[in-house]
């Protein structure tokens, strides 16, 4: 689709910061060109310099501590060479941007249609009145519903999805020749994913202008990209057309990259879950995977049984702070989990997923149901009992370096949970952290460093080692690889797996990612609004999805591979419903089918 | 600019002890900030002259010479002597006692106080925390010179009450300041890691929470040590200080001021005295906030 | 709003009966007998029983906290030992001054402070920006009666320009001569204060990604500042403006005493001189409800600039 002028050219552009009066280069001397009309994806792990080169672009850098040099040709002209002045006329204008967060990018004090029409007051010289008209017509077409009537709207009004279409809205209100879209989707939940990636690809058809789209997610990529360029720390290390790059992936960074990322349907006809083949990124040599048995003791009593468990919030209003509604965060949800076998829950942000495991743990105390621990009533169990049963049921979260307290070596932090219990004296403990961080996969002379000097992999790694110094038989996983990069990722989803055939522990494995999910788990249980809407075994569920969100839900998941880009899905504009109901508020009982073994679906409207 | 970068906060590039952390930010702040060595070295220098002052004031503080009286500044008394003839320099040098001593035992008093209210109200949330702040709202929101005042008022102008009415007005603050990162602390996920881990609220509290909210307590203590210092002060220059004849340097200020027009000294040296703590305190404290504090570093 | 209204009504009215109460009891938790501590050691039996019912001190104690609470809600707050007046008609007259002042002072404090903290804040390590935090912290470092006598030794003793007491007659060169000295005393101190929080406000500020949006927007820098920035920026200065009241109004005691001008300050110390049980109580009552009042203003302030408050 590339033309012979491009819209935008890169040459030998190098970005550097300047840190405690050190300057460190963070592009290095990188060029590409973005054709008319064409889809460029710049993809790489966080570090990689693919953000900074969208703001050098976009000249939003802070000129106090950071420099650009090389060429920025927009049409012929050198961005880089325009003064302040000239540069805000490109902006907005010319090129615009939009960004990951899109509940912190719009101004919590300013109405949406003024946010909008300003870019058209500056660069069109539109007047209020006028700008406002053409405003509401930028929001049909970003497809906000009534959009009439949020012109004088507060952007905390909205939701995240909704947000990224008025930002979307903003930055075609002059249309632009190129938008640049940096990770615009990655805060968004995966069938929100797919609306926003819908209504970007049609925008750029209906106003013909060029997208340069940063990414880490190689999924998003083969969705969206014409042509991709794999960064890898500041430097393009290969760019190619993206049918191209997918099938013949040249350096050995781009197959470890790919290897690392799970495609979902790659798991037909596994019965058990699988490594992942991990791909050396320098030398690019493959591992060989050997089919994994499966290590689920299904024919012994469950580790954990969970029955019409209820968790809910108050929410407080009012002049006198009265109970007004509450969050049906976790509503009559029933499952149960053997040795060695990993359950998978699945969901987008507030399905209650995150609760659930929390409410096994009592770190909220549920309001109803059972939780039968190895046989034990969890949820009987006075304070001490608590802390010993804790101690066999760990968990994880998403987050390992808040996970960590900065202050403590982190052999005093693996070592600390064994001691208060009083299950080893100091000394021992000592020798125990060695022989844990030896097992995920750690030097054990690390145990005298401190959190901050681990990268986020290894972290995750030790907080593993920490929640396994108690010989615990269950693991709530709790998105505990969501924030890694994709290449740790694979590797710390091995260790678990390794540990799990080692140990025989059981995972309830919390999720938003189903491509990983496809990969780890054994059975998946979908959740939607509190409730299970759909668990089986994990085959059931991926190729026979019976429930209508778990249709959704897989169908919107971006898969990794460049011959398979999707045919239009044509754009929905339904808000997700919210588990928030009334105080007074009585769930009417569900029913559930079995229509396979183990495979129970709720049942729906049709 | 990249997540590794600087978004990173200040609890994640920390060093391990919170108070070898504070050493090392102090450090940093000195290293970064020059002004904090000036703050440092003029604090020092009173506190030394405080505790030197039997050794270095030329005359008994309180030895009256009415033959002498309201001198100008002479070689044999460097600052003037006041309405009684008593040396000028001997009485500000033994007034700093009284500053110091009253300022560092009172911040200190809420100090602990506050903190331990700030946390608890944090950690605990719900009923407890929002009667608890409101209550420290109210408090904060009233003017504390006048609530001093009115206490030592009642209570009668000793030292001992002077600190108890200063501890007081100062304890809101303190609470404030403890309970934000208590919560912010709480929320993050190593304190849920440690729950899961079997520690009790105590060990998580005292062990996890307090040494991670330290450094800023510890800020806020050399700027509150300052706003002792001037409370002090301004409590003795309406005529509610420690009783005289007890040298204070509002003391001195309030007697000087009766004799404004012809000696103006009297009251100028003592104001610029305190200023001088006070500023250098501030200099201090503003130099080690800075170092501390991941908001106000690193542009973007 | 009209819940987040309400509620903070609610919320006043509790602060009001809470400071009374702790009014009430701070002035009975007095060691020794008020009637006794008035009258001195030589007073006879009589007197001081005399006394103790006019102070209404012979009641029960219940009893004490009704008259009290009522009378403070109703503006009937005793006679004042000294004078013999209506203590709340010596509040009333005097309480305009204490206003004023405070208020001019403010308003220094505000034109000042947001300019001279925003200023420093886009020229962020620059010499400027060094400089406003210098001198800033040294404004906030004075004590307000430091400042009050530098002022009064140099610009009415060495220099004649302004009168040595602030206490007006009649025309408006009068009123300036009278006001500009305490006024600019407190009010440099204000600004030190404003300047800070303002600084550190707008550094937060222009650190967030909706900055990042209007720039990428193409809105001219100067736009950037004062209508994406200050308005967020102005949350924390507000809130910190409405407790620096209080401590203004604390402050304006010293100042009143400096410049021997008319005000709650002067009128606080002489009652705390004199013992005047009354007239302290009065007092205090008027300061709970000038704090109550400014708390109220901020409320709606917030509700005024940040358009999620209405939520709550």
């Amino acid at each position: 689709m590339a033309t012979a002028a491009p819209i935008l050219a890169v040459r030998n552009l190098t970005t550097a910061f300047r840190v405690d009066d050190k300057w460190t280069t963070v592009v290095k001397g990188i060029s590409f060109e973005i054709g008319q009309r064409e889809t460029v994806a710049i993809v790489g792990e966080s570090g990689s310099g693919k953000s900074v080169t969208a703001l050098s672009i976009m000249g939003l850098l802070p000129a106090a501590n950071s420099r650009a040099t090389g060429e920025i040709l927009l049409e012929g002209r050198d961005l880089l060479k325009l003064p302040e002045n000239q540069t805000r006329h490109v902006r907005g204008n010319l090129i615009s941007m939009i960004f990951q967060e899109p509940m912190t990018s719009l101004n919590p004090v300013l109405t949406l249609g003024f946010q909008i029409a300003e870019a058209l007051i500056y660069h069109r010289g539109l007047v209020r009145a006028q700008a406002e008209a053409e405003t509401l017509r930028i929001l049909e077409r970003v497809r906000i519903p009534s959009a009439a009537s949020r012109l004088h709207e507060y952007p905390h009004r909205l939701s995240g999805g909704m947000r990224q279409r008025v930002m979307i809205a903003m930055a075609l209100a002059c249309k632009p020749k190129l938008l640049i879209a940096d990770e615009p989707t990655t805060a968004l939940d995966v069938t929100i994913q797919a609306e926003i990636l819908e209504l970007i690809k049609l925008l750029q058809d209906e106003e013909g202008m060029s997208v340069a789209f940063i990414t880490h997610d190689m999924g998003v990529v083969a969705e969206i990209a014409d042509r991709t360029v794999v960064m890898l720390n500041g430097n393009a290390v290969e760019q190619e057309p993206t049918a191209e790059l997918f099938a013949r992936p040249r350096e050995p960074y781009t197959r470890a990259l790919l290897a690392a990322v799970p495609r979902l349907g790659s798991m037909k006809g596994r019965p058990a879950p699988q490594r992942f083949a991990i791909v050396d990124p320098v030398t690019g040599a493959t591992e060989i995977v050997p089919d994994t048995a499966s290590t689920a003791a299904l024919t012994e009593r469950p580790v954990l049984e969970v029955a019409h468990l209820v968790t809910r919030f108050d929410i407080r209003s009012g002049v006198l702070s009265r109970v007004s509604a509450r969050v049906h965060a976790v509503e009559d949800i029933s499952f149960s989990l053997h040795a060695g076998e990993t359950l998978a829950l699945v969901g987008e942000s507030g399905c209650g997923k995150s609760t659930t495991g929390r409410s096994i743990l009592r770190l909220v105390e549920p309001d109803s149901g059972t939780v039968l621990f190895e046989g034990q009533d969890v949820r009987a169990l006075d304070r001490a009992g608590l802390r010993r049963a804790r101690q066999r049921m760990q968990m994880i979260f998403q987050d390992p370096f808040a996970s960590l307290n900065p202050r403590k070596t982190v052999g005093g932090a693996i070592a600390e949970p064994m001691i208060v219990h009083g299950l080893l004296s100091r000394a021992d403990a000592r020798d125990r952290v060695s022989e844990l961080l030896r097992k995920v996969g750690l030097p054990p002379d690390m145990a005298s460093r401190f959190p901050h000097e681990f990268s986020g992999g290894q972290r995750q790694r030790l907080c593993i080692a920490r929640a396994l110094a108690l010989a615990p038989k269950l693991l709530v996983a709790d998105e505990a690889v969501s924030a890694l990069d994709v290449s740790i990722k694979a590797q710390v989803i091995n260790l678990m797996m390794d540990l799990q055939a080692d140990m025989g522990l059981a995972y309830l494995f919390i999720s938003h990612d189903i491509a990983v999910v496809e990969r780890v788990s054994h059975r998946v249980a979908v959740m939607y609004l509190g409730e299970i809407v759909e668990i089986g075994p994990r085959a059931a569920i991926m190729e026979n999805p019976q429930h209508p969100y778990t249709k959704r839900l897989m169908a919107a998941v971006p898969v990794p591979e460049a011959g398979r880009r999707r045919l239009r899905r044509g754009l929905s504009t339904t808000e997700i419903p919210s588990p928030v109901h009334e105080a007074n508020y009585v769930p009417a009982p569900r029913l559930y089918r079995e229509i396979g073994p183990g495979h129970v679906v709720q049942a729906f409207d049709a | 600019m990249n997540a590794a970068g600087s978004s990173e906060g200040a609890l994640r590039t920390a060093a391990p002890s919170p108070f070898a952390y504070f050493a090392s930010a102090t450090l940093k702040a000195f290293n970064t900030n020059k002004t904090s060595w000036i703050g440092l070295v003029v604090f020092l220098i009173v506190v030394v002259a405080a505790i030197l002052a039997p050794v270095l004031a030329p005359f008994d503080p309180n030895d009256q010479n009415i033959l002498e009286k309201l001198r100008a500044p002479t070689l044999e008394h460097w600052l003037g002597t006041d309405s009684f003839g008593r040396d000028t320099l001997s009485r500000l040098v033994f007034g700093a006692r009284i500053s110091l001593i009253i300022g560092v035992v009172s911040t200190l008093a809420a100090m602990v106080i506050g903190t331990a209210i700030g946390m608890l109200a944090g950690w605990h949330g719900g009923r407890l925390d929002t009667v608890t702040m409101q209550a420290m709202d109210v408090l904060l929101a009233f003017p504390s010179l006048i609530l001093g005042l009115i206490l030592v008022a009642m209570l009668g102008p000793s030292m001992v009450n002077i600190i108890i009415a200063i501890a007081l007005t100062s304890i809101p603050p303190f609470a404030r300041i403890a309970r934000a990162p208590t919560i912010a602390v709480k929320e993050r996920e190593f304190v849920d890691a440690g729950r899961a881990l079997g520690y009790s609220d105590t060990r998580l509290l005292v062990v996890h929470i307090l040494p991670n909210i330290l450094p800023e307590i510890l800020v806020m203590g050399s700027l509150w040590l300052a706003n002792a210092i001037r409370t002090e002060a301004s409590l003795a220059f309406v005529g509610l200080g420690v009783k005289p004849p007890t040298a204070t340097w509002g003391g001195m200020i309030r007697e000087g001021f009766e004799n404004i027009l012809d000696s103006y000294w009297l009251a100028l040296v003592p104001g610029v005295a305190i200023l001088f703590v006070i500023f250098a305190l501030n200099l201090l404290g503003d130099g080690l906030r800075d170092a501390i504090d991941p908001k106000l570093k690193g542009e973007t | 709003m009209t819940t987040f209204l309400i509620r903070r009504l609610a919320f006043a009215w509790v602060t009001l009966f809470a400071v009374l109460t702790l009014v009430f009891v701070l002035v009975r938790i007095v060691p020794g007998d008020p009637a006794q501590l008035i009258l001195g050691d030589q007073a006879s039996r009589e007197a001081i029983d005399a006394l103790r019912q006019r102070l209404g001190l012979d009641l029960p104690l219940s009893k004490q906290y009704t008259v009290f609470l009522l009378g403070a809600l109703r503006g009937d707050w005793g006679v004042s030992m000294v004078s013999g007046q209506p203590v709340i008609r010596e509040v009333l007259r005097v309480l305009p001054w204490t206003i004023e002042l405070t208020l001019v002072s403010l308003v220094i404090g505000i034109l000042l402070g947001v300019p001279a903290g925003v200023y420093a804040a886009i020229h962020r390590n620059r010499f400027v920006d060094y400089a406003v935090r210098i001198s800033s912290l040294l404004g906030l470092s004075f004590p307000p009666f430091v400042s009050a006598i530098i002022l009064l030794l140099v610009f009415a003793i060495a220099l004649p320009w302004f009168p040595v007491i602030s206490a007006r007659s009649g025309s408006v060169m009068a009123w300036y001569q009278s006001i500009t000295l305490p006024a600019i005393s407190l009010g440099l101190i204000s600004a030190a204060y404003v300047t800070r929080v303002t600084r550190s406000a707008m550094l937060e500020v222009l650190s967030e990604d909706y900055v990042r949006t209007a720039r990428a927007k193409g809105v001219p820098w100067n736009v950037v500042i004062w209508r994406h920035a200050l308005r967020n920026a102005l949350i924390p200065i507000i809130t910190v403006v409405g407790l620096y009241l209080g401590i203004l109004i604390g402050n304006s005691v010293l100042t009143e005493i400096v410049f021997s001008r008319p005000g709650l300050g002067k009128l606080l110390i002489g009652a705390l001189n004199q013992r005047d049980y009354p007239m302290l109580q009065g007092m205090m009552v008027i300061y709970t409800l000038i704090v109550v009042l400014v708390n109220l203003l901020t409320d709606l302030a917030y509700g005024f600039v940040d358009p999620r408050v209405k939520l709550k």
